[in-house]
């Protein structure tokens, strides 16, 4: 991926997922023990996925680099020597961990509180009618049971294994096109009015160039965080599936989506370069 | 009053009202009857409907008593009312979690746990009526702090908060989502554990966990 995304296109995640759940995201991925977190190994690791969200142009929150610091400031003191008066010092990770357990304690309530939102999908009350999910029960009930959302770090994960893959194959021919974000989120939703769940891998099937990828990604993303489709993922590090999280027989709310992200990124892609392999 | 009267009346108020009923209310609006006699009513009404055979049922939400259309003709139901969705994003259940267990807290305290700016989410919490404002802090620069609200019971079908567990009960989940596999701290963190979720409280509107005391130093209600 080269720098000519950045000038153009900023995908904005306000509120996706912060520097805790990178970590834990992390811990488990790696499944190390919390209570003995190899820290070099998850500095390390944290950073390259910064790189990455950089490159990706997601919008790296100042939090991420305020944890950064906290991180390599860890680490460091895990390298110095003890001093001898100092011998009964605690652990430089006792806090981090503390606040990563204490988060994931809510993480868990969190998930309670979901457990209760889907249950009371199919009671319906007088008072609560306007605001009930009209789900119609063929989009959930099943499905929820096999597959858990997925979050953008997985999401990342996967994207990033699949650029890998793409590279390999070395596209020699070279277009010179114009992808837009609008276009590539108009392809998906008209895939998902098709079908009701698409694999991550196919989304990108008649992507052709790395900016393809990564416009198609990119889309991809703003979906998720507009909530009109989600990712899940069925056992652990799977592949991932993107289904419709709304009825897409609407019209007019595609078009809302659509208009509302075009003036923002008109520009994109001027400033393209051909693919260079 | 006859008991089967007082079944059907309020069978009737809880069909008309838009909101759950407490029984309180309910003894005010039927004065001609013992609140035990209403009680009862109440129970028997319930089981009627528990019984089968019947679209409605009564459940117990946010302190007091709703009818609601029965599970399994959900599918039927979604069919004829067209509703607006509404379905909170992870961030929002996060924030509306460590909300319902720390209540009263601040933006800012929110921030502290979640790791992230919360000002977002928080505003849309409002929005909603899930949460609201229920004083300032009594520290410097007087912030807000925050509390959920009764619609945040009814949306989540609880009766009071202290029918969400404990804390603590999430605590070895956390430990296993998070990869613990050493008892390396774990003495010290118990400590820190905040008690009594289950608290006692009558109010569900009011309805403070223990912790939640704790934290604000007390002195705020809404």
């Amino acid at each position: 991926m080269s720098q000519e995304f950045s000038e153009n296109y900023r995908v904005q995640l306000p509120v996706f997922e912060g520097p805790l759940d990178l970590l834990l995201y992390l811990i488990r991925k790696n499944e190390v023990d919390i209570y003995d977190i190899p820290i070099s190994l998850i500095v390390e690791q944290y950073q390259q996925y910064l790189d990455l969200m950089r490159l990706l142009n997601l919008d790296v929150a100042g939090e991420f680099l305020v944890m950064a610091a906290t991180l390599s400031h860890i680490k460091s003191k895990m390298l110095l020597p003890k001093a001898e008066e100092e011998a009964e010092e605690e652990d430089p990770r006792r806090e981090l961990v503390a606040r990563l357990l204490e988060y994931q304690k809510y993480k868990e309530a969190a998930n309670l509180l979901l457990n209760r939102e889907q249950a009371g999908k199919d009671v319906f009350v007088r008072e609560f009618m306007e605001e009930r999910v009209k789900e119609l029960a063929e989009d959930v009930s099943l499905e929820r049971m096999e597959f858990e959302e997925v979050d953008l770090f997985h999401l990342i994960d996967a994207f990033q294994e699949l650029f890998k893959k793409r590279s390999l194959e070395d596209i020699r021919k070279v277009v010179v096109e114009r992808v837009r974000v609008v276009d590539r989120i108009a392809y998906i939703l008209e895939r998902l009015k098709e079908q009701e769940a698409i694999n991550f891998e196919d989304l990108f099937a008649g992507s052709r160039t790395r900016t393809e990828l990564v416009v198609t990604f990119l889309a991809l993303l703003e979906l998720i965080r507009l909530q009109v489709v989600k990712a899940f993922q069925g056992a652990n590090f799977g592949p991932i599936q993107i289904r419709r999280a709304v009825a897409l027989d609407d019209e007019r709310m595609k078009s809302d989506y659509i208009t509302g992200l075009v003036d923002k990124e008109d520009d994109f892609g001027k400033g393209e370069n051909p693919v260079n392999n | 009053m006859e008991k089967e009267r007082i079944r059907s009346i309020i069978e009737s108020l809880l069909f008309i009202s838009g909101e759950p009923l407490s029984l309180e209310r309910i003894s005010q609006v039927v004065r001609e009857a013992e609140r035990k006699e209403l009680r009862e009513a109440l129970e028997e009404l319930r089981n009627e409907y528990e019984s089968g055979g019947r679209g409605l049922r009564i459940a117990e939400v946010a302190g007091g008593y709703q009818l609601e259309t029965a599970k399994e003709n959900a599918e039927y139901v979604a069919r004829l009312v067209k509703t607006k969705p509404l379905r909170l994003t992870r961030p929002s259940l996060e924030t509306l979690a460590i909300i319902a267990y720390r209540q009263p807290l601040t933006r800012i305290e929110i921030d502290q746990i979640r790791g992230v700016d919360s000002s977002g989410v928080v505003k849309t919490l409002l929005d909603y009526g899930f949460i609201q404002v229920m004083g300032r802090k009594d520290v410097p620069g007087r912030p807000l702090v925050y509390g959920t609200t009764k619609k945040f019971l009814e949306f989540f079908r609880l009766k009071s908060l202290s029918e969400l567990p404990s804390l603590e009960e999430f605590y070895a989940q956390a430990e296993e989502q998070a990869g613990g596999q050493g008892e390396l701290y774990s003495g010290k963190y118990e400590e820190s554990q905040i008690s009594d979720v289950k608290s006692e409280s009558a109010d569900a509107g009011s309805d403070v966990c223990g912790e939640m005391k704790k934290e604000s130093g007390g002195d705020e209600e809404k």
